[in-house]
């Protein structure tokens, strides 16, 4: 019975998060307060586990979820119902897309999204720069300009992008390098 | 079958290799979807892209399904998106069940930040591979660098973002532009 309101509240915050893993957070906020599965100091954690663990984001929150609340039966019920509404919507959307095509009109949608796609993307590199290049709190907090910039992820970076530029090794080996250095530094 | 199987084991690595979220999943997906196997072009993906964040869900899933579907309709759908979420499932169940402070451990800490960092260059990256497919005249180099900096500076929804790009597109090329 458990297992069937897993399933059915993580369909709900499938179909109405819209823009990402992000948008799961208020959702899972307010399934907090109704539920009582987990507090709101349970949810900070998972937040943090999920964004320091490999995949998507939301998919780590309801697995998390859903093994706090049923073991690992919860933990695989939570996410298919948070991926089932995203499977059936993008499936329809497909099998549309397939049929229409080269329509002149979905051409012309297509030629307006694929601008605003690349910009949202640029949006969202642009937020993890700020987060982990620049220090605003600590720029606030004492005024000097040298505490603005992170100058070991800085430097880390130049050296990723220069790297990238040479050798177009897998991104896998960058990721992996980075988190070694990472871990040497103390970044 | 074999395409079935191939389609989940790629997936099932692009989950484990996904780190801070859908759009790392960007040079990764380009690297073994589109150069490695042909499964998409980088067009493609781009429009997966745009059309997952319009769509409810996860916007990693909304693309796995995209990409499985093309491949081999809806079973193909099915089986990319259950690929790209089980690392997820072990990972999290393993994290749970035996490291309760996880997040806390220094060097956890230390290793995320510098992957943050990777994170950043391969997603300019992408977006400058990005740009070569998308950005092809005016109106769309307009589009791109409005769309920046209302999702960078306002709390307007993507949603919306997206929703007037196809609008302009659609008037532009009704008004006078051609095909």
């Amino acid at each position: 019975m458990i297992l069937l309101k897993l399933f059915y509240e993580f369909f709900k915050i499938g179909l109405f998060a819209i823009g990402g893993g992000a948008a799961t957070i208020p959702f899972l906020s307010s399934l907090s307060d109704a539920t009582g599965w987990f507090t709101k100091t349970d949810l900070a954690n998972m937040i943090a586990i999920s964004e320091s663990t490999p995949g998507a984001i939301g998919v780590n929150m309801s697995s998390y979820v859903g093994f706090e609340v049923y073991g690992i039966a919860g933990c695989v019920t939570a996410t298919l119902g948070l991926v089932a509404p995203s499977v059936i919507i993008i499936i329809i959307v497909a099998g549309f897309l397939k049929r229409f095509r080269e329509n002149s009109t979905v051409k012309s949608v297509f030629y307006g999204l694929r601008p605003a796609s690349t910009g949202l993307i640029a949006a969202a590199a642009f937020e993890i720069v700020k987060l982990s290049l620049i220090n605003i709190d600590a720029f606030c907090a004492s005024g000097i300009l040298m505490e603005l910039f992170n100058i070991k992820n800085i430097i880390l970076f130049i050296i990723l992008f220069a790297a990238m530029r040479k050798w177009k090794l897998h991104p896998v080996f960058y990721i992996g390098a980075a988190a070694i250095v990472g871990i040497i530094f103390k970044l | 079958m074999k395409l079935l199987l191939d389609l989940y084991l790629v997936f099932f690595r692009m989950g484990i290799v996904c780190f801070g979220g859908g759009y790392a999943l960007l040079p990764i997906i380009q690297r073994e979807v589109v150069d490695k196997r042909g499964y998409a072009t980088a067009e493609e993906i781009n429009d997966y892209f745009a059309i997952g964040q319009c769509t409810p869900g996860v916007i990693s899933v909304n693309v796995a399904t995209f990409v499985g579907y093309k491949q081999k309709g809806i079973a193909g759908g099915i089986v990319a998106t259950l690929g790209f979420i089980t690392p997820s499932i072990l990972i999290i169940a393993i994290v749970a069940a035996f490291i309760s402070n996880f997040a806390d451990i220094q060097a956890v800490r230390h290793a995320f930040s510098a992957i943050r960092v990777c994170v950043c260059v391969l997603i300019i990256e992408a977006v400058l591979k990005f740009r070569k497919s998308s950005v092809i005249d005016i109106l769309t180099a307009v589009i791109c660098i409005a769309v920046f900096i209302a999702a960078s500076f306002t709390d307007v929804s993507p949603v919306i973002l997206v929703i007037f790009a196809g609008a302009a597109g659609v008037i532009y090329k009704k008004i006078g532009g051609k095909h």
